[in-house]
């Protein structure tokens, strides 16, 4: 391919990085899920303070969310933006400040997810099926 | 005399300081203090320097915890009352005193794909790149890097994984990315994405408040982000 002489070779063969498109589309993930978390937060914390300045109680803000098809969508794409870039930030920790890169890493990863995920969704379920 | 109370790194990664007595001189550098002990008090100090005068990279120490080129660092900047304490550099192997071991930080420039592959042969004629073209112009930016480890010493990201590529090996990859005359491209992204590249870089800024050159790697590794992020997209990597 080119005349880079005999130390060109070696490098060819370290240059094959395992999981470098995996990471890569890791990073990629975590920062569309931040992104659209930054706009999730905002409509979140807005939603909060609505609640408390106007003194709303349980009951009146389950009156607001019950049914509310648009407040489950919204908070089923929240959840799934956490259970995205969470565990992809936390991984990175774990890695670094306790050496953890074997197999078991990722699928404990996966289990994070899917318990931050399940719980997220089931609290917006809750309160979008709350019994009258 | 006016004394200069300094410690110095004795030993290999076991060692430990020791104290010495230089007369303080003016505009004298800190590369000068440990010539000082080696040549009058110690001949058996080792250290390692060529140019003297910040272009060949092979005089940097830890100064005051500190990595620094010693050469171009005056100890009127960083003497704290009248002490200096010299080391060598962080997050390499001690070969001995002030010597680090570099062959990791050069052996991740290769792993980097830090040597250029050239698409034309000798038969071509030369290339033609503008000056103000925005390739030339990115790799203008880091070109410069004159090895010395200062950014790799610096890296708390090094710190933490041994196998990352640090600050110098990324932007000589960046350089690389931005040679129109280069052909391993691809090659190079997928040799710098993952965990122990361009993606473990947490942007602490360290290796550009550092770099002797004034460099900014940090910015080198986020164009390399996102040159691995387009070339994944495309499924190029």
């Amino acid at each position: 391919m080119n005349g880079a002489g005999r130390g060109y070779a070696a490098v060819r063969v370290a240059a094959a990085r395992p999981g470098a498109k995996s990471e890569t589309w890791m990073w990629i993930a975590q920062r569309a899920s931040a992104a659209l978390l930054a706009l999730c937060v905002l409509v979140h914390l807005a939603t909060i303070i609505y609640a408390v300045r106007h003194g709303l109680s349980g009951e009146a803000i389950l009156a607001r969310t019950r049914g509310n098809g648009v407040g489950l969508a919204f908070y089923a794409l929240y959840v799934l933006a956490i259970a995205v870039h969470a565990p992809i930030g936390l991984r990175s920790l774990l890695q670094e400040w306790l050496g953890w890169r074997s197999a078991s890493l990722n699928w404990f990863m996966g289990a994070v997810a899917l318990a931050l995920f399940a719980f997220g969704l089931r609290a917006g379920w809750a309160v979008f099926a709350a019994p009258t | 005399m006016n004394m200069l109370q300094v410690s110095v790194w004795r030993g290999g990664g076991d060692g430990e300081y020791r104290s010495y007595e230089v007369p303080r001189q003016e505009s004298q550098s800190v590369l000068d203090v440990v010539t000082y002990i080696q040549r009058n008090i110690d001949a058996t100090l080792s250290y390692r320097f060529a140019c003297r005068v910040g272009m060949c990279g092979a005089c940097a120490m830890t100064v005051n915890g500190v990595a620094r080129w010693t050469c171009r660092t005056h100890v009127a900047k960083v003497d704290q009352g009248g002490a200096i304490q010299i080391a060598p550099l962080a997050n390499l192997p001690v070969v001995k005193d002030l010597v680090s071991d570099m062959r990791e930080f050069f052996d991740k420039w290769a792993r980097a794909r830090g040597q250029f592959a050239p698409r034309a042969t000798r038969k071509d004629a030369f290339a033609r790149v503008a000056s103000d073209s925005p390739g030339r112009l990115a790799a203008d930016a880091g070109i410069e890097c004159i090895g010395c480890g200062v950014c790799y010493a610096s890296c708390d990201v090094v710190s933490w994984n041994p196998d990352y590529l640090g600050p110098a090996a990324l932007n000589r990859a960046w350089t690389l990315v931005n040679d129109v005359r280069d052909g391993a491209r691809r090659e190079r992204l997928a040799a710098v994405a993952g965990d122990a590249g361009c993606h473990a870089c947490h942007t602490h800024l360290s290796c550009s408040e550092r770099c002797p050159k004034s460099i900014a790697p940090t910015a080198s590794i986020a164009g390399l982000k996102r040159a691995v992020a387009i070339a994944a997209w495309k499924g190029e990597l």
